[in-house]
């Protein structure tokens, strides 16, 4: 697939956060019915990106039994499937087959981007009137009089009252909730200066006068929906990009009946004392105690503990973890609605953090702006009626300060600014997701990361590979490759040597290892104590205790660190140098702790932290006047993304830490922390500055406008100059990208190296 | 001025058309797709 270099690289990011096929079930369940026995399915391919993608796809797919229809969407990358039936035609299969892992994603139907359309075609209404008022303005510039002036008057009020109902609906909406809530924002100046200057034109026309505002009016509201729409566009781009990562909850369970009988019901129906069969590689549904079987289970996404929990009948289980080794059958012991999720998700409900109460900085200004803006029209009509006692020239000349200062700079000034530096965090693989999350992250001074699955990757990764005899390794990584245990994951990626004995029956040891033989003699993989069962004890060497026996005789030993994200240490170090102070929070044990934070020069950490004691931490900062960034992916961080000034996830972490996080990134380097910081920081002062030259400009044109001396002509070449000279200053934003150096590539992919959290 | 007559209300209706061909064309899902629209080209179909 040579054709597919471009996206290709993005694609690969997000297959390290894809899991397992969904089951047919659980893709029966997430379809919708299209009436007539149709049923709609879709399904998020984050590789396809060219092509030849789209036609094999929907060529296999279409070749599939009881498929009516399948339409990828390149944009997207999802591909939507219309079949019929009871039975799921076997698609996921069939697109794992072709290479491209497929996964469900939360749907959201019906919030099928209305604001969009709505604004496309504000805009395209606009477009069209402005375009036309403006022709017919050009013409009066140039000297039409009498009669044909008065007829292009009345033409163009004739296409601004739609273009102004229409188009300038969305900011006189705006504007009158936030009178209504006794605030001020940016739409309420504009709303007030474009209603004006039509009320004033269509006098003015109906009085043959020879100065109509119709082409201000009209192109100011073009100029600023263009800003609002593209905004919007960054922002859904990004939605839909975290959108179609995989769902990491279930979407429901097996629940095994009194008579023996199975059904798959969704999390949402299982009730307290069902029990629950849960194989290998499902997550925990709800909150639940064992009764049958034993394994392993990954805690990292829910407690932050980086070596797996060892579970058999009796334990109880919390909703979220991730069964890796051996069957289990759990009683449920909560609805999905009491579970360690939900409780999650309340807690996070609770700690509203700074971003409830902060006002985006164009509100701010826009507070002080139009208070002054109006002030002066006031002070203007009331003198000029003093001086000359003639009202309409007063009122005139009032209304042509206002339109003069109606903020299109001001308005376009935050938008287009943000829209450039999200651009620019997008192709870096940072996705944003709210508008004013670049204006808080700027403004940062303390950053707080969780450890497991943040600064490191929750994975382990064999250190001692190079020491170990490549014949053993390469047993080692066959048996490894049958299991879905952590430690046998690291192992078999290590795989490399082929032409060692061929394996029989191998068979898998929850909570203890794996077990095969070959060539007559049994093997084992697994801890010390079982797989070496000859060895004599007290043998327990420092690297733990992973080991491969032969007859029960030690032949190699396994040493696993968590590996660290590639680049935290300089991203560590970049944020230090952006004086921002580096902490620490973590669920796991200080020692581990301890490795990393010493690892990557941190010097601040806090262990094992409840999910509320991350809360209680991060308020602790942000009392003692901190803004704190939180970058966390567990369900335990939920909260503390919540409570933080700001909030970043990696595309890894739990659904609803990514759907509670400001900033997503994609890829697995952390330095998208320092990059997002960077662009946001510099995205700051451009706004600065842009507020500055719109400030500038008012200065000089306010002037001239209560002087009088302002004609439509003049307004139309101000407003867009300044427009225009906004715009430019923040493409430079990106002329600063593409001279940067990409600090996330440079540095390669590969994890970083030190010796972490060694675990047995 | 005769001339004015219907000049003006031929621009605006060519104007006009055109809006109303983007909205169509918005409507009926042209714009849902826009990288898949420019890959979708390249793909030979097999009518035989």
């Amino acid at each position: 697939m040579s054709c597919c270099a471009p996206g290709a690289e993005m694609a690969l990011d997000l297959n390290g956060a894809t899991s397992s096929l969904p089951s047919s079930q659980e893709i029966r369940l997430a379809s919708r019915s299209l009436g007539n026995d149709l049923r709609q399915t879709d399904l998020s391919v984050p590789t396809v990106h060219c092509a030849a993608c789209i036609q094999a796809i929907e060529t296999a797919l279409g070749k599939l039994d009881r498929v009516e229809g399948v339409r990828v969407n390149l944009s997207t990358k999802r591909v939507s499937i219309h079949w019929r039936g009871d039975e799921v035609p076997p698609f996921a299969a069939a697109l794992g087959r072709l290479g491209y892992p497929a996964h469900l994603f939360d749907p959201q139907v019906g919030e099928k981007d209305k604001t969009l359309s709505e604004l496309i075609r504000a805009v395209a209404v606009a477009g069209f009137a402005a375009g036309n008022i403006m022709l017919l303005s050009v013409s009066v510039w140039s000297g039409a009089e009498g009669a044909t002036r008065d007829l292009f008057h009345w033409v163009s009020a004739l296409i601004a009252i739609p273009a102004l109902a229409f188009a300038g609906g969305i900011y006189f909406r705006s504007a009158w909730n936030a009178l209504r809530h006794g605030r001020m924002n940016m739409d309420v100046p504009i709303a007030v200066g474009v209603s004006l200057a039509y009320a004033m034109s269509l006098y003015e026309t109906i009085n043959h006068g020879d100065h109509a505002y119709f082409d201000a009016s009209v192109s100011l509201l073009f100029f600023l929906l263009i800003g609002r729409t593209l905004d919007h566009v960054m922002r859904e781009r990004a939605r839909t990009a975290v959108n179609g990562l995989s769902r990491l909850a279930p979407r429901g369970a097996t629940v095994l009946r009194e008579d023996g009988s199975r059904d798959y019901l969704p999390v949402e129906e299982i009730e307290p004392g069902l029990r629950l069969l849960i194989t290998t590689g499902e997550r925990i549904p709800v909150d639940g105690k064992i009764i049958r079987g034993s394994s392993d289970l990954d805690c990292s996404l829910v407690s932050g503990e980086s070596t797996p929990r060892t579970v058999a009948s009796g334990e109880t289980v919390q909703a979220g973890t991730l069964n890796l080794t051996g069957p289990l059958t759990i009683e449920a012991t909560a609805a999905a609605k009491d579970s360690f999720l939900a409780e999650m998700v309340r807690l996070m409900e609770a700690a509203e953090g700074g971003r409830a109460h902060y006002r985006r900085i164009a509100d701010r200004v826009s507070a002080l702006y139009a208070p002054v803006v109006h002030l002066t029209a006031l002070v203007t009509l009331l003198g000029w009626m003093v001086a000359t006692g003639d009202w309409h020239r007063s009122v005139t000349i009032a209304i042509a300060v206002l339109i003069i200062t109606c903020p299109c700079a001001l308005g376009l000034a935050v938008p287009i600014v943000q829209v450039v530096a999200a651009r620019r965090l997008f192709e870096s693989g940072v996705m944003v997701k709210d508008g004013s999350a670049m204006e808080r992250l700027a403004a940062i001074d303390t950053a707080v990361f969780d450890k497991t699955g943040t600064l490191t990757l929750g994975q382990p990764r064999l250190v001692n590979a190079s020491s170990i005899d490549p014949a053993m390794l390469a047993i080692a990584a066959d048996m490894a490759a049958h299991s879905r245990h952590p430690f046998s994951r690291a192992i078999a990626g290590c795989a490399g040597f082929a032409g060692e004995p061929k394996l029989e029956s191998v068979s898998e040891h929850p909570g203890f290892g794996i077990e095969a033989t070959a060539a007559g003699s049994t093997w084992r993989l697994g801890r010390r104590g079982w797989a070496g069962w000859k060895a004599r004890s007290g043998g327990e060497s420092r690297y733990g205790g992973t080991v491969l026996t032969k007859g029960g005789i030690i032949v190699a030993s396994f040493v696993f660190e968590d590996a660290l994200r590639a680049d935290a240490r300089a991203a560590v170090g970049q944020l230090n140098n952006a004086r921002v102070s580096v902490e620490m929070l973590s669920g796991d044990t200080a020692a581990a702790c301890g490795e990393v934070a010493a690892t990557l020069g941190i010097h601040h950490f806090v262990p094992a932290l409840l999910p509320s004691g991350k809360v209680e931490y991060i308020e602790t900062l942000a009392k003692d006047g901190h803004k704190v960034l939180m970058v966390g992916d567990g369900l335990n961080d939920t909260p503390a993304l919540g409570a933080a000034h700001v909030s970043i996830a990696p595309a890894t972490a739990a659904d609803v830490g990514r759907n509670a996080a400001d900033f997503v990134f994609l890829r697995e380097s952390l330095s998208a922390v320092p990059l997002a910081l960077d662009v946001s920081r510099r995205a700051g002062q451009l706004i600065r500055q842009n507020i500055a030259i719109a400030i500038v400009y008012n200065a000089v044109a306010v002037p001239i406008a209560i002087l009088g001396h302002v004609t439509p002509l003049i307004a139309a070449i101000a407003m867009s100059a300044s427009s225009l000279l906004v715009i430019g200053n923040a493409l430079r934003l990106q002329g600063f990208a593409a001279s940067q150096p990409e600090t996330g590539r440079s540095h390669g992919k590969r994890p970083s190296i030190g010796a972490l959290a060694r675990s047995s | 001025m005769t001339t004015l007559v219907y000049l003006i209300p031929v621009a605006l209706f060519l104007g006009a058309l055109g809006l109303s061909g983007f909205l169509w064309a918005l409507r009926s899902g042209q714009y849902e797709d826009l990288d898949g629209a420019a890959e979708r080209i390249l793909i030979d179909r097999d009518d035989s």
